[in-house]
């Protein structure tokens, strides 16, 4: 069994209109080193295998065909041995 | 054939589907049938509405559980034959998710829910949604928070290149759609996806019957 992690982030080229909000928030509340501010998705769930490259292979999967979508969003994955 | 039916596709959470059956029904006098998502027969629709609505609470990304709808299988399949398709609001971003239409629906730039009266501009006069079309604008509602339409570059210089672009915001742009994007059609032209809602606007009662002339095209097509 593995515990797996995914962060979906919307690519750097796509106009991310909550991170804009929360960083005006952030400088409101006078937090002005605050740069570059994205907000994303955290997910978690997990994969009932004992094989590591099994687990990958259909984590990579779930990510590409409904986690994220590629045209807009790039993901990243953990996964941890349970 | 005297009248051409019109299936309007039920997904939990579509809130639009009442407005499209209505106006194919008694605005256009043609025949319409509601299709729970779970079912895997079109029963006989010449043309099939994905309706407006917040299928599965828009959870994840709008459109991305509705995709997976087993009906979503028969209405691939109807497209790949040729059949035509209407992607209103919602139903413009399921197409997208399920890959009958390219590009995404972004956020609305200005982050907020826009539901006003947009006029259009029809770019593409031949398609068979607008080919019976007079106007060279139409007045049609906006309703969603998600109607920033986007694709890469590439795929964009494609959409104009084959005149797959139908429709853009004409005086101010409501979600910051890339090009005014208010609505497409695939590259071989039977499926449609727009943002605003010409069912809203089909019956004159409500002093606006823009929306009509586009069930009007689809219709005379298929009635030829």
């Amino acid at each position: 069994m593995f515990k797996v992690t995914v962060i979906v982030k919307r690519r750097p080229k796509i106009l991310d209109p909550q991170g804009k909000a929360v960083e005006q928030g952030a400088k409101l509340l006078g937090f002005n080193n605050v740069l570059d501010t994205r907000i994303g998705k955290y997910i978690e769930f997990k994969i009932n295998t004992d094989s590591e490259d099994d687990a990958t292979k259909e984590v990579k999967e779930f990510c590409e065909k409904l986690l994220s979508n590629p045209i807009m969003e790039d993901y990243e994955y953990r996964l941890e041995r349970e | 054939m005297n009248k051409i039916k019109f299936g309007v596709v039920v997904f939990p959470g579509s809130n639009c589907d009442h407005d499209a059956y209505y106006a194919a029904k008694k605005i256009m006098n043609q025949d319409a049938e509601f299709l729970w998502h779970k079912e895997l027969d079109l029963k006989g629709s010449d043309v099939i509405i994905l309706p407006g609505g917040f299928s599965y609470g828009d959870y994840l990304r709008t459109g991305a559980i509705a995709r997976l709808s087993p009906i979503m299988e028969k209405v691939k399949e109807f497209a790949a034959s040729g059949g035509f398709v209407i992607g209103i609001c919602n139903g413009f971003q399921v197409l997208c998710e399920s890959g009958l239409l390219p590009g995404v629906l972004l956020q609305n730039e200005s982050l907020k829910f826009v539901c006003e009266n947009t006029r259009l501009k029809i770019e593409n006069k031949n398609s068979i949604f607008t080919n019976k079309i007079e106007q060279e604008f139409l007045t049609i509602p906006i309703a969603h928070g998600d109607g920033n339409y986007f694709a890469d570059d590439k795929t964009i210089e494609e959409l104009e290149k084959n005149n797959q672009i139908v429709f853009r915001y004409q005086d101010t742009n409501p979600n910051g759609s890339i090009k005014n994007i208010a609505g497409i059609i695939n590259k071989e032209g039977n499926v449609l996806g727009m943002m605003p809602h010409p069912e809203r606007c089909a019956d004159t009662i409500i002093s606006n019957g823009d929306g009509s002339a586009i069930f009007n095209s689809v219709i005379s097509n298929l009635l030829k």
